[in-house]
């Protein structure tokens, strides 16, 4: 277990109700009625780029982030990568491609001093976080969690970096890092998602603009939850993060991400490449709650959010993966694993909601290459409106992972009969030890477990809303304190108001 | 030149040996230019992401059959079900054996595709069911209706049912050169009617023989059908196994797959529902050695309310054998109160071996029970130590277990002497006598 500090670091506006407290009439109205509440829009001046993408573009960003020339070739190796690829097409999702040349690449807060205290940042800028419920003041102390935010793109506050520097833990944005830590971001970068991986992820790594770096030191424990936070904010400029997490031998962290976006007509793009590095015996947990504006209830708007997770376990190392996501108008991840060093475990924990018109194509990787390996997937997938809900996920082990060990399992929820849920597990095996489960269920709720709970004197509404919360509990369970009561109530919005 | 310009470039002679001016003509110029547009599968598609159909492409494959050399009965009786009686439908190099087979037209029609395609008597049943549930779309299934014109044909009135089962047999002797077979079967099941049959291919030689079949089964309300097919085959011989299902409401179709041989074996396994209360079953026990490759592609669409489909297909791969399941169950929105089940359970007993398996779901209702398994595991050891403490060779405790693990398919066989010549093939298979039967 890690050492969870109590409280709650972000507050979301939501209907303070309990769960038990809502009628499913007044969920259906509420959510009805509902539109998304962080759509609001900073009016910051933005120092932004022209649209379009060429070399130039990629050679301009890495300027104006004054990177060193090594990191300025590696980008221009990605992109012309990227030229030459192709936007995937398999996953089961339609929708309006981008056109790559109609979005700007960069766009950073005009005004970046480093601030020394909160007082000198931009009170606009302040303002939006007190609307996201994010404060940058001593409520952090408080609940423990230092926060790295990331607003369109550049990192404008860091916080708790002393308590942190005192165990050697660094904890910075990427841009930052490539400065400050050349020899590490260039020793690991791209090593677990090359440049060339895919089409989303080299055209990530040619136009990242920022993200957030962490490198745990030796034997070292990271005492508080890393976090960070990325929105979206300039009209018309994707977001294309960048995450190096490396754990050194033996450390620890756990590192969680939020994500909100403010409301936009056009749909925006945000292209994350996250890599993690468990040396041996090293452990990372990664959590995520991903709540970007889904687009309105006829499905016009939202986010496409196409990311690339990908962590390496040496060995004996753990990785995992923890995710809510409720946002997006569509989704396209697949946080994977390579389990590499033998007895290492990979993790993978998802809660996937989709309503409306949402379409979801999510699961993992888990790939089985060093011997005695284990991996579990456990993914819940529940689909409202008209929505489509995939599940897409891979378990192969190799010829020499012997006695590797996998477990999955896939359940999805249908709420109403206009949306879908999807399974795609491919599995692939070439170990004779290898020992491998896959179980998926598609259901309604069951007759006879409302019939259970009313016999017990719960009445129907609130039969529902138990039995769908506890069809989340395992993966609800495994989120760090602060996430699981942000979350719970997440999918109390999303999910519990549209059984009918 | 490659196969596929091959096959392109020989429409042409194959039209100057049909009546191009029959109403089914215009079906195979359609289909052989879909071919033509599309080509064999390779890798990159989703559904052949597992099987590579590269190393058949480099094979110059004879594609017009030769007036075949006839064969004796006693030569190929161990390929029939020879323990009962049964009507036969043989064919060598792809002509019909008349020597070897058994028709009926008594109340029933168990006899040729080629005389149903051409005969005014059978026009009725050709307009309204050839080519009507097969793809038009998928390459292999449109090259097999291009070259559509020899295979078995069985048609089954209303409320009948034939006195015996009827067994399908291709035998290739190609005795030549490397040769290409595309049967074609019809199999219409009316109202309340009943069938069974067993399928199977043989090659009796050392030369490459790639089979292309298609099968269409209609069956209508209440009809019952079932369907084995047996796959045995030698270590030079492809086999691309389409059957297309098409069932009425009430109606209960079976099939049943047994894959113990063959060089590379694909089996497209596809069931439409259109009617309510269907029962659909898809079963298949896969044992492998040697490089052999096996891939079992099934789809089972649930477009009606109503309606069940149990599928349960157990794998057992050894050496550098291959084995792959690709299951799809699609639930239509209408489609409430469907129940769909899919097992798939493989034991991999050798460290080439390969299972690659993707149980897939679409579901678009919402009051519907599916479900899907799929484990990949070894014998389970102490179950091993148990029967060896008691006497029992390694080699045969480890039948024992995979007999049980197979028995679960071979449980739902209706004919007793099929399960038996089922049991001697895996006994056969797995290198042991156990003296008894399950």
């Amino acid at each position: 277990m890690h050492s969870a500090p109590v409280g709650v670091v972000r507050v979301f506006h939501f209907n303070n109700k309990s769960i038990m407290a809502y009628t499913e009439e007044e969920l259906k109205k509420e959510l009805e009625t509902k539109e998304y509440e962080y759509g609001f829009y900073t009016d910051i001046e933005a120092d932004t780029l022209p649209k379009g993408l060429n070399e130039d573009i990629v050679i301009a960003i890495s300027k104006k982030k004054n990177e060193p020339e090594w990191m300025t070739e590696w980008r221009l190796e990605a992109f012309r990568g990227w030229k030459a690829m192709e936007e995937p097409e398999w996953a089961n999702v339609t929708y309006q491609k981008p056109n790559f040349q109609d979005i700007s690449y960069y766009s950073a807060p005009n005004k970046k001093p480093k601030y020394d205290s909160l007082d000198e940042v931009d009170p606009e800028l302040l303002d939006t976080f007190k609307k996201l419920g994010i404060s940058i003041d001593e409520q952090k102390k408080l609940a423990g969690v230092a926060v790295d935010i990331v607003m369109d793109s550049v990192s404008v506050a860091t916080t708790f970096k002393k308590t942190l520097a005192e165990k050697g833990i660094i904890f910075c944005s990427i841009s930052e890092a490539i400065q400050d830590h050349p020899e590490l971001v260039k020793k690991y970068i791209g090593t677990v998602v090359p440049p060339k991986d895919n089409f989303y992820a080299a055209l990530n790594s040619a136009v990242f603009s920022d993200g957030s770096f962490c490198y745990i030191p030796k034997g070292v424990r990271c005492p508080m939850e890393l976090s960070t936070y990325f929105r979206i904010n300039q009209a018309g400029t994707g977001q294309f993060e960048r995450t190096l997490v490396i754990a050194d031998e033996g450390s620890y962290v756990s590192y969680l991400e939020g994500c909100t976006a403010p409301m936009r007509d056009e749909n925006q793009l945000h292209a994350a490449v996250v890599e993690l590095i468990a040396l041996d015996d090293a452990e990372i947990k990664y959590s995520t709650v991903q709540n970007w504006y889904p687009g309105d209830k006829n499905g016009s708007g939202g986010v496409f959010n196409f990311v690339t997770k990908r962590g390496l376990c040496e060995k004996n190392a753990k990785i995992s993966w923890t995710q809510v996501e409720t946002g997006s108008a569509i989704t396209w991840k697949y946080p994977s694993c390579v389990l590499k060093g033998d007895n290492s475990i990979g993790e993978f924990y998802s809660i996937a909601v989709t309503n409306n018109y949402q379409q979801a194509d999510t699961g993992t990787k888990m790939i089985h290459l060093g011997k005695n390996t284990k991996s579990t997937i456990i993914s819940k997938g529940i689909s409202a409106g008209k929505s489509q809900n995939s599940y897409r996920g891979l378990v192969q082990v190799n010829s020499r992972a012997r006695n590797a060990r996998n477990f999955s399992q896939c359940d999805s929820l249908l709420m109403g009969n206009q949306c879908g849920a999807h399974t795609f597990p491919y599995i692939e095996a070439k170990n004779k030890s290898a020992q491998i489960e896959h179980e998926a269920t598609t259901s309604k709720i069951g007759e006879d477990q409302i019939f259970y709970c009313n016999q017990r004197g719960i009445d129907t509404e609130k039969a529902i809303a138990l039995i769908v919360n506890g069809f989340s509990k395992e993966v609800l369970n495994k989120l760090p304190m602060e996430f699981a009561v942000e979350a719970q109530k997440l999918l109390e919005i999303s999910l519990e108001g549209s059984v009918g | 030149m490659d196969l596929r310009d091959k096959l392109v470039s020989s429409f042409l002679a194959f039209e100057s040996n049909v009546d191009i001016n029959a109403p089914i003509h215009e079906i195979r110029s359609e289909a052989i230019r879909n071919f033509e547009r599309k080509g064999f599968p390779n890798k990159k598609e989703e559904a052949w992401k597992y099987t590579s159909l590269n190393n058949l492409q480099k094979v110059d494959f004879s594609i017009f059959p030769k007036e075949s050399n006839p064969l004796e009965y006693k030569e190929v009786k161990r390929y029939f079900l020879h323990e009962i009686d049964t009507y036969k439908i043989v064919f060598i190099d792809g002509v019909y054996s008349s020597y070897l087979s058994e028709t009926t037209h008594d109340g029933v029609d168990v006899c040729l595709m080629s005389s149903a395609l051409t005969k005014p008597m059978y026009r009725q049943v050709i307009e309204l069911y050839f080519n009507k549930i097969a793809s038009r779309e998928e390459s292999l299934t449109t090259l097999n209706t291009a070259f559509s014109k020899e295979g078995a044909y069985i048609y089954i009135p209303k409320s009948k049912a034939p006195r015996k089962p009827i067994q399908i047999l291709h035998l290739a002797t190609g005795n030549e050169a490397a040769l290409m077979l595309q049967p074609r079967n019809l199999i219409v099941v009316e109202e309340n009617a009943e069938v069974q049959i067993i399928e199977r291919h043989q090659s009796l030689t050392s030369n490459e023989v790639f089979t292309n079949a298609v099968t269409e089964i209609f069956a209508a309300r209440d009809a019952r059908v079932d369907y084995y097919k047996v796959q045995n085959d030698n270590a030079s011989a492809t086999l691309i196994d389409n059957t297309y299902i098409d069932q009425k409401g009430n109606s209960n179709v079976s099939v049943h797959t047994f894959s113990f041989g063959g060089k590379l074996t694909r089996n497209n396994l596809n069931f439409y529902q259109k009617g309510e209360h269907i029962d659909s079953t898809l079963k298949g026990v896969t044992i492998l050695g040697e490089k052999q490759h096996v891939d079992h592609h099934t789809l089972v669409h649930h477009a009606e309310p109503n309606c069940e489909s149990h599928q349960d297909y157990k794998g057992i791969f050894g050496e550098k054998s291959t084995g792959v399941f690709n299951g799809k169950i699609i639930v239509d929105q209408i489609a409430q109160k469907t129940n769909a089940f899919q097992q798939n359970n493989n034991v991999l007993i050798s460290d080439q071996a390969t299972v690659n398996t993707k149980p897939q779901l679409e579901i678009f209702a919402d009051d519907v029970k599916c479900s899907h398994g799929c484990t990949i595991g070894q014998l389970d050891e102490e179950a091993m130590f148990y029967l060896q403490t008691r006497g029992i060779p390694k080699k045969e405790a480890a039948a024992l277990l995979m007999y049980a693990f197979a028995n679960n398919v071979l449980e739902s066989v209706r004919i007793p002497e099929l399960k038996a010549r089922v049991n001697k093939l895996i006994a056969n298979k797995l290198g042991v006598n156990l003296g008894f039967e399950l």
